[in-house]
């Protein structure tokens, strides 16, 4: 019974893990497809987390809480979609100033709230959460997030391979000019990705803020943007490839801990660079042949595009 | 004998009328008070050297430029087409020059997207079989587009266009990409359509091509209509002359008298650089000096390897290929320019200039030696006047030693390209497509020059798909069918359509058989 339970903590715990990985490697999926390199998702989840906390210290709602951080993310997005897709920014120059900006920013707004303790989401919904029997409530950690997490790979996924609005959004990551020219609206389809991006890029930050670890905390996503950009890579751009990357990810998040209780000892800075590893493994495997990495990565990620003639 | 097109059709109002339409790019006037109109079922040739403002034209009927001034009617009625999508529901349809396709997308998914409907690709499966078998247009919807060869990827963009039951077709330069086969077969197709009453804009260099297929041309020049004509009414020559605006002194052969063999390929055989590569199996050629060897064969067999193998930037086996006495397959492109090799790439843009350097820095790529280059160091001024006389010598229109290299037209650029080359007075000299999207003029001047340097005893290799071409310069041709060169045969004993049926790889089995 108790090694069940210990199994089933750690299968909780990695879902848990992986749903930040997931929700914010998602948003920037969706606008890598669309040909938009966003590398601003630490910074846009970092501000979606300390406005998550705040508004939700302020009204006692977790659900609006949640708005606010997926608000704070699309204006974060906003602000890079006006620089990249409007005054043609480099994508990559502004993407790194965003997440130096979001770091900065979040710091600032969420200093009231440092250190302010709070119930977590799954204890909020589940008022009795600490007095339920120990696998019953390991099930109930499993918070709302983690479901929408999930449904919003079936919903991404069947987005871009079923529907006008998918085929002409992965159409304008292959070439902007060829969609321009076939009179696809090529910036507004990428604005709605950036935004989407910017949205659940937030969300993520306001699971690790409300729920994950209920706290505000100064760079409390501690890279975990980084490696959701990563995870995109690692999943060749396909959403349930990105399900496996962000479960391998967040199991290796807790896997140091876990591997305590059972005796062992990793070193976590070792452990922390596995991510990155698997990328670089990914992205060496799929050049090797140029028929699958042309079939895998959006052509125009990156690349403006100028709307004239 | 090509075939004669039908008569011409009879109709009161044009389907299409453009009245007065100009635009202007900065300083340049791409149009300019232009007029034309086409009738339902007729086919009408828009002509006219590169920046006559052709594309300019079809563009702004398309939607995709804005007129600053003038109409366009439609069926009698004036009509505003803001965008592509505003066209194609007026019923025009257009196969672009360069594809409007998606690589990574199947046809089906390109096709959907071009439809701008609501339709999803599965569901239209059916509809393009159906649509390609009545016209004979045979494409598997569900293959990904970057299989395909150029001819199918063309076959795509006209299907798309068919789709949607066009009153006008636009088609951009569509032959310069096909063997002459296919461009018959897809003459079968425009006639077609023609007769169910399609018109039919068709932007040409090939004037041959415009004679036998349409009913009326409208010759633009610097952005004005230089006339309108029937051109079977008219000589080719007249045809050019109302372009160009000038007499066309049209290259003159010189007596061939072979020397000396320069360059030796023996059983050159190379594996493929990439996975659809095509391998080169057991090459052999020898070319003399004077003599211009043209090699023939449709884009994907194995010209891009060959090309690579002989340029340098692919490497084999030393004595594969000799310059003169000299083993040189082992030897990279700079190597192999230093001991005589001059090579004009295919790609103008990329390979054989980088576009946002100016003229006189691109005038120095190919250069190793004094005087623009001195001690290691580059010498600005000997490239100023370097790139000043190439501009002077082969007639570029440019701004300047100063203008970027992509500021040029495609044509003038090409010019430039094998000016430098030429320039360099090669041992042997590699051309690769060296007029493939270039007017008329330019045409011209370039395959003279070609010719020049073969007088003056140089030997030259040139890969094109344009048999025309090679028929007019080359000594020989031989033709390259899946990464296999046949026979070089002389001119004198060749037909055009004996050497177009040996490119779709007819005569090659009988060859391989005969060995």
């Amino acid at each position: 019974m108790a090694e069940g339970v210990l199994i089933l903590s750690i299968v909780v715990a990695t879902l848990r893990a992986a749903t930040p990985l997931l929700l914010a490697g998602l948003g920037e999926l969706v606008a890598e497809r669309s040909g938009v390199l966003n590398l601003g998702v630490e910074g846009m989840m970092l501000m979606g987390a300390a406005a998550g906390f705040a508004v939700r210290a302020l009204s006692g709602n977790a659900v609006l809480g949640l708005m606010a951080a997926m608000l704070a993310g699309t204006a974060m997005a906003a602000v890079f979609a006006l620089l990249t897709l409007r005054l043609l920014a480099n994508q990559v120059a502004t993407g790194l100033a965003l997440t130096i900006f979001g770091i900065g920013l979040s710091a600032l707004t969420g200093l009231p709230w440092a250190g302010v303790p709070a119930p977590g989401l799954a204890a909020t919904i589940w008022p009795g959460l600490a007095h339920a029997p120990p696998a019953l409530q390991q099930v109930l950690l499993l918070d709302p997030l983690v479901w929408v997490a999930f449904a919003c790979v079936f919903a991404v996924d069947w987005f871009l391979r079923r529907t006008r609005a998918g085929l002409a959004l992965r159409a304008v990551g292959e070439s902007a000019e060829v969609a321009h020219a076939l009179g696809t609206k090529v910036l507004r389809i990428r604005l709605a990705a950036v935004l989407f991006g910017g949205a659940m890029a937030g969300l993520a930050g306001a699971d690790l803020s409300l729920a994950y670890t209920p706290m505000w905390a100064e760079n409390m996503t501690a890279g975990r943007g980084w490696i959701a950009l990563a995870l995109v890579v690692f999943a060749t751009w396909k959403p349930w490839r990105l399900v496996a990357g962000a479960l391998l990810f967040g199991f290796v998040t807790i896997a140091q801990f876990q591997a305590e209780a059972f005796g062992l000892s990793l070193s976590p800075d070792l452990l922390a660079t596995l991510p990155y590893l698997a990328t670089i493994v990914v992205l060496v495997l799929i050049s090797r042949d140029s028929t699958r990495l042309r079939l895998a990565a959006p052509a125009a990620l990156g690349k403006p595009f100028r709307p004239t003639d | 004998m090509p075939d004669s097109p039908p008569p011409p059709p009879q109709a009161a109002t044009p389907l299409l009328a453009v009245i007065g339409l100009s635009k202007r790019f900065g300083a340049v006037m791409a149009n300019a008070d232009v007029a034309l109109s086409v009738m339902k079922g007729e086919i009408h040739a828009l002509l006219g050297e590169n920046g006559a403002g052709k594309s300019t034209l079809v563009k702004m009927i398309y939607g995709l430029v804005e007129p600053d001034g003038g109409r366009i009617e439609w069926e009698g009625r004036e009509v505003r087409i803001p965008d592509p999508n505003a066209a194609r529901a007026l019923g025009i349809g257009m196969v672009f020059q360069h594809f409007s396709q998606f690589e990574t997308l199947t046809v089906a998914e390109n096709i959907a997207l071009g439809l701008g409907g609501r339709e999803m690709p599965d569901a239209l499966a059916p509809r393009i079989r159906e649509t390609a078998a009545r016209y004979g247009l045979a494409v598997d919807p569900n293959r990904h587009v970057f299989h395909l060869s150029v001819g199918e990827r063309q076959r795509v963009e006209i299907l798309r266009c068919l789709m949607q039951a066009p009153q006008l077709l636009i088609l951009d330069e569509p032959t310069s990409v096909l063997t002459p086969q296919e461009a018959q077969s897809l003459f079968t197709v425009l006639r077609r359509l023609a007769a169910e009453g399609c018109a039919i804009l068709y932007i040409g260099h090939k004037l041959e091509e415009i004679r036998t297929l349409c009913h009326t041309a409208t010759v633009l020049r610097a952005g004005r209509v230089a006339g309108t004509c029937d051109p079977r009414l008219v000589s080719p020559m007249e045809l050019a002359t109302m372009m160009v605006g000038s007499e066309l002194v049209q290259p003159r052969r010189r007596t061939h008298k072979p020397g000396r063999v320069v360059l030796t390929v023996n059983d050159l055989t190379l594996e493929p650089g990439d996975a659809h590569g095509i391998p080169l199996q057991g090459v052999r050629f020898e070319l003399r000096a004077g003599e211009i060897l043209g090699i023939a064969g449709v884009a994907g067999n194995g010209q891009k390897e060959l090309l690579a193998a002989l340029s340098g930037e692919r490497l084999s086996r030393p004595s594969a290929i000799r310059l003169g006495a000299e083993a040189i397959g082992a030897l990279g492109p700079v190597a192999r320019r230093r001991a005589g090799l001059g090579f004009i790439p295919e790609e103008r843009l990329g390979r054989g200039a980088v576009a946002e350097l100016s003229l006189a820095e691109n005038s120095m790529l190919t250069r190793l030696a004094s005087p623009v280059v001195a001690g290691g160091l580059v010498r600005r001024g000997a490239a100023r006047a370097l790139a000043k006389r190439l501009i002077e010598r082969f007639k570029v229109r440019a701004a300047g030693v100063g203008a970027s290299a992509g500021s040029l037209s495609g044509g003038n650029m090409q010019k430039f390209i094998v000016g430098r080359e030429l320039d360099a007075r090669p041992l042997v000299l590699l051309a690769a497509h060296p007029t493939w999207g270039v007017d008329v003029g330019a045409t011209i001047a370039i395959r003279q020059a070609l010719l020049d340097l073969a007088a003056a005893g140089a030997g030259i290799v040139v890969v094109s798909e344009d048999l025309a071409e090679l028929f007019e310069i080359a000594d020989r041709i031989a033709v390259l069918s899946s990464g296999r060169l046949g026979e070089a045969v002389a001119l004198s004993q060749l037909t055009l359509e004996a050497v177009g049926l040996q490119m779709t790889g007819h005569a090659t089995a009988e060859c391989l058989d005969a060995a």
